[in-house]
């Protein structure tokens, strides 16, 4: 665990959990914990997500039906709740996905001007 | 968000499972099982928050406090049971009172009447203010001009009155209407069953057709399906039936009774039996129109006036200047309500009033609990409660409260309802539409809530600023928001007094008022006399009455009395007409007879009116009437005989104050023909008798025979030790066996009528001691609740005064005296104000000067005894302290 204590990790900006966790779930249903991993992993580690912070993000996922939830057994044999995205899921996740890129091109225009 | 889908222990499981699978997961990057145990929980964060905002987001915040504080206000409620119920029950009263009045406020003048566009419905009112008459009634060229005029879509006359009807089951007497023949084209409302009449018939008298009640038809036809194209008999005149009104219909008259009508008769008013139709004959009234759509009724009034001024040049004979005929137009619910109106509207403010005091104070229970919760308040803010959340709370036990009485109320007055209607004079226009529905509801919740807010917010807003270091620190004693606060209770408390004694003294005259006019010396006995009714039939065409003269109704009233006097229990019997009822009689000119003296005569029309009643000899000796002067009535006073009265002492006093008035002439005017006058002789003087009002003192009053005039309008009298549900019975038969056509209806014992007589003084003096008692009440709680939190504030100071070796009854004294103070300013000022309502009362009082001072006085003295009572309870507490308990207080 060395790397991870010497980095700097990023906090997330606000609103992009939802899209990260929508983003996760589009290779398939997962649980939480698989998500949280994930995570890590695809940002290299960079991003600092607090475990916890994921359950009620999911919860509200779930409240306005972008993703649906079910009991199962995972790999290693627990029980675990795992999250499917649905239809409206996947809209949403275009949506946001889009949303996200221009924004980002936008910052990064702004910025890039100012370093030139 | 509103409904929970997933329970906190299924979410606490995923928690788990989640740590379950990071602690697997760091195990197999290999760290040891307490380390990827410890790692797995730091990662997560902290659990215990997560579940919060989970709870927090799956619910709705705002609703879960609100539960706790229902939950929290109910427990508070529940732990001082004394409080609950004193609040509640002043809350239920207030509630249940106001809402009473409300829904009587609701049917006469708020709902609209029944009928299709209610607000062109106007009734037309002819005035003469140049000779200071009102309601003069309208004559028939005027009705015509006004439905030609183009104003009205139609005008129609109506004129009530009861008739005999025969040819149903039973001779009944009914309540009829004589109607223009476009009545129910004006009201707009459709038949059940056949036509209504034809609104262009032009016949000049009665088109001989009716319309019938669903009741009537119900009633006394048994719901005949054939009952259309029927013949009725109305005071013997042959009728037909076309049409019968639905159930839900219901003539706009003035009272209960009038809405009642159960048949209807058209007419022209034009030829017999009405008068000759000409333009200075004023007998229709009252007249109701409706006006074309699209008018208002100021513009119609505006066109009416420019109507009525050019038939004014156009005739001038008809309508002198001096006169300045007017004709109004009122809107027909107005009218039909009356003056009603003001009283009305009075009591709801009164009512009003009372609950309003009601809220003042549970507001000052509630203040008095709060100081002592005042602790308990600034803990829960010490240790992190927002300010937001107790007020919240504490406004949701004040909400809770009033919802508690309100309901209390409700159901009190919904148990009442029966009992209240009954105590309602009958005399209230629309009465029958009196009901406890939604709008009555809803203003009971809307009451209940502003109730709730009013004393809820009182000790809410207290606890928005308490200063929590001093409260926690001296926790009793005043500070200086508190000392403000007990200003304004001990001001409460005093208007309290003040105006419970202004409505107590009401009380207390009204009541005095009734007891006297109970002790009254009537004049005559109504001790086992019953009075039963009949009706002789006027028929259109005078020709054709078998009564039309003495001498042919002669052998009836001589029939109808033998037979009557060998029914069992009777000892005497009499008959009279119905201004010979004792009490039960309306005034009316009919019975009222020019009176010209001999040898001081007057032309007719400026000779003065007196009172005529008709009886038959035995009527005097029935109802125990004392002959002061002269004879009564004899067997041998009959037809043939030269005509008799006899008169009372008040006539006597009156007309011949220094003569003998046996033996005098007057010339009267005789039955059936108001043109032909007679000389009478004055035969006897009885004794003045309260036969017109309890309240005033005999009028000059005359009594004619009935074996020398004829009457319609009967009553039957009999006495003896009768058995009242037995003898309306077998007098109906006895007439009916004489007279099958004759109804026999409206059996009463005269001490029911006296009663009846009394039902109006009943109602206000029931209805204003009771708000008088609530007030007092009221009061006697608010001067408990001030004193009982000065004693709790001053306990200390009590205990030092104690250890000091202060003398208890002086303490007792102290105590005493402070609710003294208030209890004494509040009557100083209740007087001032009872003795201005007391003067506006005078004419409703009997036998009570306004100002009488043992009502004044006494009523003050109960006050103040009152007052001293409810200080005893907290001032006996105040001398128990015990000096050592109280110096540990703090």
């Amino acid at each position: 665990m060395t790397t991870q204590d010497t980095r700097e990790r990023l906090e997330l900006l606000q609103g992009t959990l939802d899209l990260l966790i929508l983003r996760t779930l589009i290779f398939g249903a997962q649980h939480g914990q698989g998500i949280a991993r994930a995570i890590q992993q695809t940002s290299d580690e960079e991003l600092l997500v607090e475990h916890g912070a994921l359950y009620p993000a999911l919860q509200r996922l779930e409240e306005r039906k972008w993703i649906s939830a079910k009991w199962g057994i995972s790999r290693n044999n627990r029980k675990a709740r795992f999250y499917t995205l649905t239809a409206a899921g996947r809209k949403q996740l275009v949506r946001e996905t889009s949303k996200w890129n221009r924004l980002t091109a936008a910052i990064g225009r702004i910025l890039e001007s100012e370093e030139g | 968000m509103f409904q929970r889908t997933r329970k906190a222990s299924d979410f606490g499981a995923e928690i788990e499972a989640h740590i379950a699978l990071e602690t697997e997961r760091l195990q197999e990057q290999g760290l040891s099982d307490e380390d990827a145990r410890t790692e797995a929980r730091r990662r997560f964060g902290n659990v215990t928050r997560v579940q919060e905002r989970f709870y927090e987001a799956s619910r709705w915040p705002m609703w879960d406090h609100f539960q706790q504080d229902v939950r929290y206000a109910a427990r508070m409620l529940r732990k001082s049971p004394g409080f609950t119920a004193i609040a509640v029950l002043t809350i239920a009263l207030g509630i249940g009172a106001t809402t009473a009045i409300f829904s009587v406020v609701d049917a006469t003048l708020l709902r609209p009447l029944l009928y299709p566009h209610p607000e062109q419905l106007v009734s037309v009112v002819d005035d003469l203010p140049g000779v200071g008459a009102r309601d003069v009634g309208m004559s028939v060229p005027e009705w015509h001009d006004f439905a030609r005029s183009g104003i009205f879509e139609y005008v129609s006359p109506t004129g009530g009155g009861d008739v005999n009807v025969t040819g149903s089951s039973e001779p009944t007497r009914i309540l009829f209407e004589t109607v223009g023949p476009n009545y129910f084209a004006l009201l707009g409302v459709p038949t059940e069953l056949g036509r209504a009449f034809d609104p262009e018939d032009q016949t000049p008298g009665f088109t001989l057709e009716v319309v019938i009640s669903d009741a009537l038809w119900k009633g006394a036809f048994g719901g005949d399906p054939r009952i259309l194209d029927r013949d009725i008999r109305l005071d013997n005149d042959l009728y037909r039936i076309v049409g019968v009104m639905p159930a839900s219909f219901r003539d706009p008259g003035q009272t209960s009774a009038q809405r009642g009508t159960q048949l209807w008769a058209a007419a022209g008013f034009a030829g017999p039996p009405a008068p000759e139709p000409l333009r200075a004959s004023h007998f229709l009234a009252p007249v109701i129109a409706r006006i074309k759509p699209g008018l208002t009724i100021s513009e119609a009034q505006s066109r009416l006036d420019a109507l009525v001024g050019s038939l004014q040049k156009e005739y001038p004979r008809d309508y002198p200047l001096q006169s300045a005929w007017r004709v109004r137009l009122v809107p027909l619910k107005q009218a039909v309500v009356g003056d009603v109106r003001q009283s009305l509207i009075l009591l709801l403010g009164a009512v009003g009033l009372v609950l309003l005091i009601g809220c003042v104070n549970v507001a000052n229970l509630l203040l008095a609990r709060a100081s002592s919760r005042g602790r308990e308040m600034a803990v829960r803010q010490a240790l992190g409660a927002e300010r937001k959340r107790l007020m919240w709370q504490l406004l949701t036990e004040g909400l809770l409260l009033s919802l508690l009485g309100g309901v209390v109320g409700l159901v009190i007055l919904y148990c009442a309802k029966g009992f209240l209607l009954q105590i309602v004079p009958e005399r209230l226009p629309r009465l029958n539409e009196v009901t406890i529905n939604w709008p009555a509801l809803l203003f009971a919740l809307l009451a209940t809530l502003l109730a709730g807010a009013i004393f809820g917010l009182a000790p809410a807003w207290h606890a928005a600023r308490p200063d929590l270091t001093r409260m926690l620190k001296q926790e009793g004693r005043g500070s200086s928001a508190s000392r403000e606060q007990a200003r304004t209770r001990r001001a409460l408390v005093i208007s309290e007094f003040a105006l419970s004694l202004v409505l107590m003294i009401a009380a207390g005259l009204l009541l005095r008022s009734f007891a006297d006019l109970l002790q009254v010396q009537l004049g005559y006995n109504p001790q086992n006399v019953m009075a039963v009714r009949t009706w002789l039939p006027i028929p259109n065409d005078p020709a054709t009455d078998i009564y039309r003269t003495p001498a042919l109704q002669a052998p009836f009233l001589r029939e109808v009395l033998r037979r009557g006097r060998t029914l069992p229990g009777v000892e005497e019997i009499a008959v009279g007409n119905v201004e010979a009822l004792p009490l039960g009689h309306e005034r009316s000119d009919l019975n009222l007879y020019p009176l010209i003296i001999n040898g001081r005569e007057t032309p007719s029309s400026e000779a003065p009116l007196v009172d005529g009643a008709i009886v038959t000899p035995g009527y005097f000796h029935l109802l125990g009437m004392t002959l002061l002067r002269g004879r009564l009535f004899g067997e041998s006073d009959n037809e043939s005989a030269p005509p008799v009265v006899v008169i009372n002492e008040a006539f006597a006093r009156t007309y011949w104050p220094n003569e003998n008035p046996v033996g005098q002439r007057i010339k009267l005017r005789t039955a059936g023909d108001r043109a032909s006058l007679t000389w009478n002789t004055v035969v006897g003087v009885i004794a003045d008798a309260r036969t017109e009002s309890l309240a005033d003192a005999s009028a000059p009053r005359m009594y004619m025979s009935l074996y020398q005039r004829t009457a319609k309008d009967w009553a039957i009298f009999v006495r003896g030790q009768l058995d009242t549900a037995a003898i309306p019975v077998q007098l109906r038969a006895q007439v009916q066996s004489v007279d099958p056509e004759l109804p026999v209806f409206g059996a009463r014992t005269l001490s029911d009528v006296f009663s009846a007589s009394l039902a109006e003084r009943r109602f206000s003096m029931e209805i204003v001691g009771l708000f008088a008692l609530t007030a007092l009440l009221l009061a006697a709680l608010g001067i408990y609740g001030v004193i009982s939190y000065i004693v709790s504030e001053r306990t200390h100071e009590i205990g030092i005064r104690l250890a000091l070796g202060a003398q208890r009854h002086r303490i007792l004294q102290m105590i005493l005296s402070q609710g003294l103070g208030l209890a004494i300013a509040g009557a100083a000022i209740g007087l001032v104000g009872a003795v201005i309502v007391a003067h506006l009362m005078a004419g409703v009082l009997y036998g009570v000067r306004p100002t009488d001072p043992v009502t004044f006085v006494s009523v003050a003295l109960l006050l103040i005894a009152v007052a001293l009572l409810a200080c005893y309870i907290p001032a006996r507490r105040a001398i128990r302290v015990d000096p050592l308990v109280a110096l540990r207080y703090e």
